[in-house]
């Protein structure tokens, strides 16, 4: 067997992270995973993913990209054309019944029925649960409207909560018993930078009593805070995996030249023989690779080049994350 | 396991922390059995059910139209001396003013043609359908329910409420009898006459076997909402297959697929009314019944334990 780590199509660093170990005492550790479906759109294209045990591992994404078919095929509710996968080392979907009721999960937004309160709604929920036991399921429908809030509103019909209160309600239905993973697709879709906010608490809270948290979102922004690793999907494939620093380290440092002379300063960074030069107006910057900064700036100013300005950013996080799932409207089949 | 095995910590969040499976106090996953989680599932599926402003409606009309009937025929008494009616309906209507327990009959006769088959309909064309539509059925399935038990459940509540449906007419329309008309030793279709109690035991079979009959419908519904998210498709489609075999059935060119058609035996409970009851009619009506159920649960099996839940 493969480390499972490897990154499918990765940009020039193709980070990596390498302890082969890791796949056995992994939360979900999938093999080659793939779903085409019956239209012949490949939906997810051989996933190999490892969510350790204890992270908080942000699954990114834009829309289309294939995260919430593969977080239904985790659960088991929609099965992979090829390849395999365990969640806490049983493999699915045939140890569905054994593992499941140790992992709580949020698939594609909240859905309950619209005529019952939020307490009944996750009553039934929990009668569904074989391994429930009925003698507790009151005080536990308690304890999980409780953790998210929602104890005063339970006797309230599911069709009268706003947006926010139905997803934390199926924040609830994944406490309903103590869990080893959660799994969150987009939990904090829809909602405002308020709810977004309780939302990103409730799972940091989660994530300090040990519990594995993946938690999926479209948007860097949103999970950034929480998490220990990310993995980001683009086009059905994982194009990177990793923790958050080794995705930092991922980006190439620049050199950036505020100058009136822009041509000339491009002419003196091309003759230094750096990359990817992009003069903007009055602005120049390029990848600094190995040079050292002051030997930069110095072969500027000594070729006359007027420098107003002389800096070596890093790309943030949100540039790194729009570089490997790229700009807005290209989602692709 | 590594050290990603989370050590828990010590203060908050005691809710959540997995205690190594040995946690008594809160749902642990110790062996309960199958069969009393089952019946939890059942009982919150029926509960479901007959929480439903719709389905209470539909139960009002079971309970309304033998109403409606026993007080009609009690202000106009139909007199047999024409040939207004034929059939299996007008035997019993001209027997209700003599004794009240026709009424029961009566009332199962004229409503199996189509309103318990749509009643039934709505119920087991929500079943899986309804669940889709809804999305709580990829709620359910990561709980996990199990698919097969789901869909045992699912069954099991649908065959529950035929036989609440069944029963309900019957009993309706055996208060209005005994309410309205004479009751007494019932004559029986083939022209004996037996005691009350004998007649109300053969009541209370025509009522299992018309529960069968729903039963059987039920299956076909349970099968449909399979294959649809639409619940109002999957109710549509099961009428249309109920009312479709009914008219072929009238039909004598088709003769020939007569005994296979699955309302064709429906009616067969009048066998139950006559001395000595004619055994092979209802054992092919019993027969029919029992394959159509089998086929259809399969099919709804084979399709449900298969089926990518992208609802």
């Amino acid at each position: 067997m493969s480390t499972g780590l490897e990154v499918s199509a990765a940009g020039p660093a193709g980070a990596t992270t390498t302890q082969p170990a890791a796949t056995a005492a992994a939360a979900v550790a999938t093999h080659g995973l793939s779903k085409r479906f019956r239209g012949g759109q490949l939906a997810v294209d051989g996933l190999d993913m490892v969510v350790p045990r204890g992270s908080v591992y942000g699954f990114l994404g834009p829309n289309g990209s294939g995260k919430t078919t593969t977080i239904r095929m985790l659960l088991g509710l929609v099965y992979p054309t090829s390849g395999s996968h365990e969640l806490l080392a049983t493999a699915m979907p045939s140890g569905a019944a054994r593992v499941l009721p140790r992992v709580g999960s949020l698939v594609e937004g909240p859905a309950f029925y619209s005529q019952l309160s939020g307490r009944a709604n996750l009553a039934r929920i929990d009668a569904v649960d074989a391994t429930a036991d009925p003698a507790t399921s009151g005080a536990r429908v308690s304890a999980a409207l409780q953790r998210v809030g929602l104890l005063a509103a339970a006797k309230k019909r599911y069709r009268a909560y706003s947006l926010g209160m139905k997803q934390r309600l199926a924040i609830a239905a994944s406490l309903l018993r103590p869990r080893e993973l959660i799994i969150l697709d987009e939990p904090t879709n829809g909602l405002d930078p308020q709810g977004t906010r309780e939302v990103r608490a409730l799972i940091r809270e989660i994530a300090t009593g040990g519990v594995t948290v993946l938690v999926s979102s479209h948007l860097l922004a949103e999970v950034e805070q929480i998490c220990s690793h990310v993995g980001v999907m683009r086009t059905g494939r994982l194009v990177f995996q990793g923790t958050l620093e080794e995705m930092r380290a991922r980006g190439a440092p620049r050199v950036q030249v505020t100058t009136a002379d822009p041509e000339r300063a491009s002419g003196v960074l091309e003759s230094l023989g750096l990359a990817d030069i992009q003069a903007a107006d009055g602005e120049v910057s390029a990848q600094i690779g190995g040079h050292a900064p002051e030997a930069v700036n110095r072969a500027l100013v000594l070729a006359d080049v007027p420098v107003a300005r002389f800096d070596t950013p890093r790309p943030s996080l949100e540039d790194l994350f729009v570089e490997l799932t790229g700009e807005g409207f290209d989602v692709d089949g | 396991m590594s050290t990603a095995e989370a050590a828990p910590a010590p203060g908050g969040g005691t809710a959540l922390i997995p205690d190594g499976g040995t946690a008594p106090a809160a749902g642990d996953t110790a062996r309960r059995g199958v069969v009393r989680p089952w019946l939890r599932m059942l009982r919150s599926e029926l509960a479901l059910i007959f929480r439903r402003w719709r389905n209470l409606l539909l139960l009002a009309v079971l309970v309304g139209i033998p109403v409606l009937l026993g007080i009609a025929l009690r202000v106009s008494v139909p007199r047999g001396d024409n040939n207004s009616g034929n059939g299996l309906g007008a035997a019993f209507l001209f027997q209700v003013a003599g004794n009240g327990v026709f009424l029961s009959f009566l009332s199962l006769t004229i409503m199996l043609t189509l309103v318990l088959p749509l009643v039934v309909a709505v119920v087991a064309g929500d079943s899986l359908a309804g669940e889709a539509s809804a999305g709580t059925l990829r709620y359910l399935l990561v709980v996990p329910a199990g698919r097969s038990r789901l869909l045992s459940v699912k069954y099991a509540a649908i065959v529950v409420f035929s036989v609440i449906s069944c029963l309900l007419v019957a009993a309706t329309a055996l208060i209005m009898g005994v309410a309205l008309f004479p009751v007494g030793p019932v004559t029986l279709l083939s022209g004996t006459t037996v005691p009350l109690a004998e007649g109300l035991l053969r009541l209370l079979f025509v009522v299992l076997y018309v529960s069968a009959a729903m039963a059987m419908l039920g299956a076909i519904g349970l099968a449909i909402s399979s294959l649809t998210e639409h619940p109002i498709a999957a109710i549509a489609a099961v009428m249309i297959i109920a009312v479709a075999s009914e008219v072929a059935d009238n039909v004598p060119q088709f003769g020939v697929v007569h005994p296979y058609l699955p309302t064709h035996w429906w009616l067969s409970f009048d066998s139950l009314l006559r001395t000595p009851i004619d055994t092979t009619e209802l054992t092919h009506g019993l027969l029919s019944i029992g394959i159509y159920i089998v086929i259809f649960c399969s099919i709804a099996w084979a399709r449900f334990s298969n089926a990518d839940v992208t609802s």
